[in-house]
């Protein structure tokens, strides 16, 4: 294949040639898209589908087939009645220690990470630097190192085995990605706006709110989306510090399917992985960009 | 705080003590976030690290023993195995989702038509939980109902696909998965990078009449090779922490074959009482961490100084 490029395209012949050869790459790429594609989708299908199946069509025909049977069953009996290790609740309890557990700590994160990141870019004292890459740590740091600290104040607050307890680590666990996030953000801001607003006399808080806080919203919505997905998805932590009625759905999920019973009932299975996945999906279909941002974001700095 | 001489115009009497607060202010609010991180980074680091060189076994205890905890996880054939592991599922997970990644961004910055809708397909795993992931793919591993069944029923009989439940390729199930999870993310930052290339150098390329494929070789990707260096140091991270997917997916079986550290010092910890040796473990997976970050933001730092020495 000697390379040809637009200039050397001079009579009609070569541009036909051009021409299929661009189709065929062409034809080549999108070949390739369908395939990946299909490689991402197939997993999230079978379980959307197996979650209708009759539970004997699936042990009859396998869990990749064509659906042969339909019923809505297996959700009312993911969410309300299966029985995970003696209660028969289903997931409902523990989706909403989840939501219990994501919102506040999400929201107490994602303030307190606003006010540092402010802190920590427009109003610098001798030092911040130092502090703020000191903070930044706390984002390497794998959770595994903090479990006995954290067993023993949980164990004193009296938090142990609460959704409470949860939160309080999340938060705490939160404020380094939070602050990182919204300093990285705040420092382009123009400091002269700064300036002119204290030279008018506007002190710490009226500045947040009247200049930082309405020029916030990207980057309060890469944050938020960013913790709630975290923490919805966390998983060691709910399964060290929590169990029974007060572990969070990733927990209860692992508990669920390890559950063995005899026949392994994909149907409700399905459903319940479905209900646990479907909070952080939705926000990403809704939120993408945003998500995407706080990817990359959180990457690369 | 160098505005502090400026002439205010309100000449209330309260106004030294109100200026007062209003300059502690920013240390006030950022005071309980500073603790918390330093508690948090160091003071807990220090009392695991304690608790490792320390008898505790089901409750911590503080009797000082040196490193025998060290001694006997080295020691221990589980632990090598969790190690050997480690580097073999960090190997093919970073070049696995690399590639995967980089081949997918190539793809999309074809000006293909329905971009957004691909970019949303290969990224929505890593909106979802590795708990998701491992336990819908421990399914379809399931040699009776999943993907070995379906090629099965399709006619061939004899096909053979039952990587999880063989000690010596459930690692391998690990990794596929791993990489069909964030090989999304690596596109993701992969894409960003190739869009943010100076459009005139691609330009002066195709002028001179370089082909796609070279003008990729020769200038876009080694543009973007900082890009290479920071996906490969978030995917390390992420397969030195890699817990969840494995508790999914095989719980660390069959047998032990799937050991993880991070697996390890959760059952040590929690399982078998031996929270001495299972903080040494952690202390272990701290140092694997700092032997990647230490240099990689020595290396960040140095290049931003002489950036902007050149700026």
């Amino acid at each position: 294949m000697a390379d040809v490029s637009l200039d050397q395209v001079q009579d009609h012949h070569a541009s036909t040639v051009a021409a299929r050869r661009h189709f065929l790459a062409r034809f080549v790429i999108y070949g390739l898209l369908v395939i990946f594609a299909a490689i991402y989708l197939v997993p999230l299908l079978v379980v959307v589908l197996n979650s209708f199946r009759d539970q004997q069509e699936i042990a009859r025909n396998g869990l990749i087939s064509l659906p042969r049977s339909f019923r809505l069953e297996a959700w009312g009996q993911a969410w309300s009645t299966y029985c995970i290790g003696g209660t028969c609740e289903g997931m409902q309890r523990n989706f909403y220690n989840s939501l219990k557990m994501t919102i506040p700590a999400t929201i107490i994160s994602t303030a307190v990470g606003a006010m540092n990141g402010y802190i920590l870019s427009k109003w610098l004292f001798k030092g911040s630097e130092a502090l703020f890459t000191c903070m930044l740590l706390g984002v390497f740091i794998p959770g595994q190192i903090s479990l006995m600290p954290w067993a023993f104040i949980l164990g004193n607050l009296g938090l142990s085995n609460s959704v409470y307890g949860l939160v309080l680590i999340h938060v705490i666990q939160g404020i380094s990605f939070t602050t990182l996030f919204c300093r990285n953000y705040y420092v382009s801001i123009p400091d002269d706006l700064i300036k002119a607003a204290r030279i008018d006399g506007a002190g710490f808080w009226r500045i947040f709110r009247k200049i930082i806080l309405p020029l916030s919203s990207p980057i309060l919505i890469v944050t938020v989306i960013w913790q709630f997905t975290g923490i919805w998805n966390e998983y060691l932590f709910g399964v060290v510090f929590t169990s029974g009625q007060q572990q969070p759905i990733t927990a209860a999920l692992v508990a669920l399917t390890a559950s063995g019973t005899n026949v392994r009932a994909y149907d409700v299975m399905s459903a319940a992985v479905l209900i646990g996945a479907l909070p952080p999906l939705l926000i990403y279909l809704f939120g993408g960009k945003y998500f995407v941002r706080g990817l990359t974001q959180g990457a690369i700095k | 705080m160098s505005n502090h001489d400026l002439i205010l115009p309100t000449p209330a009497p309260a106004r030294p003590w109100r200026e007062r607060l209003g300059s502690a202010m920013p240390l006030l609010v950022l005071g309980p976030s500073l603790v918390a991180s330093f508690v948090y980074v160091f003071v807990f680091t220090g009392w695991t690290l304690y608790i490792s060189l320390s008898n505790s076994s089901l409750l911590p205890t503080y009797g000082f023993v040196g490193l025998d905890n060290y001694a006997s996880l080295w020691a221990n054939r589980r632990w090598n195995i969790a190690y050997n592991n480690l580097f073999l599922f960090s190997g093919f997970y970073i070049v696995g989702s690399m590639a995967v990644g980089l081949l997918l961004a190539i793809l999309i910055d074809q000006r293909v038509r329905g971009e957004a809708v691909w970019r949303t397909i290969f990224l929505y795993p890593l909106a979802v939980s590795f708990i998701v992931t491992g336990t819908v793919w421990s399914w379809l591993y399931n040699p009776t109902d999943g993907i070995q069944a379906m090629v099965r029923a399709l006619g061939w009989t004899n096909f053979s696909f039952a990587l999880a439940s063989d000690r010596h390729y459930a690692i391998y199930a690990v990794i596929i998965t791993g990489v069909w999870q964030s090989s999304g993310f690596a596109m993701a930052l992969f894409l960003a990078g190739l869009r943010s290339v100076d459009s005139d150098l691609v330009k002066a390329a195709q002028i001179d009449g370089a082909s796609t494929f070279r003008i990729y070789r020769k200038v876009l990707l080694p543009t973007i090779a900082p890009i290479f260096l920071a996906v490969a140091v978030i995917q390390i991270q992420f397969a030195i922490k890699t817990f969840d997917l494995v508790a999914a997916l095989t719980k660390g079986g069959p047998g032990i074959s799937t050991t993880f550290p991070a697996i390890y010092v959760y059952d040590l910890m929690f399982q078998r009482g031996q929270i001495g040796e299972g903080a040494a473990a952690a202390i272990m997976m701290l140092a694997a961490l700092a032997v990647v970050l230490v240099p990689y933001s020595f290396w960040v730092v140095w290049r931003r100084r002489k950036e902007a020495g050149h700026g």
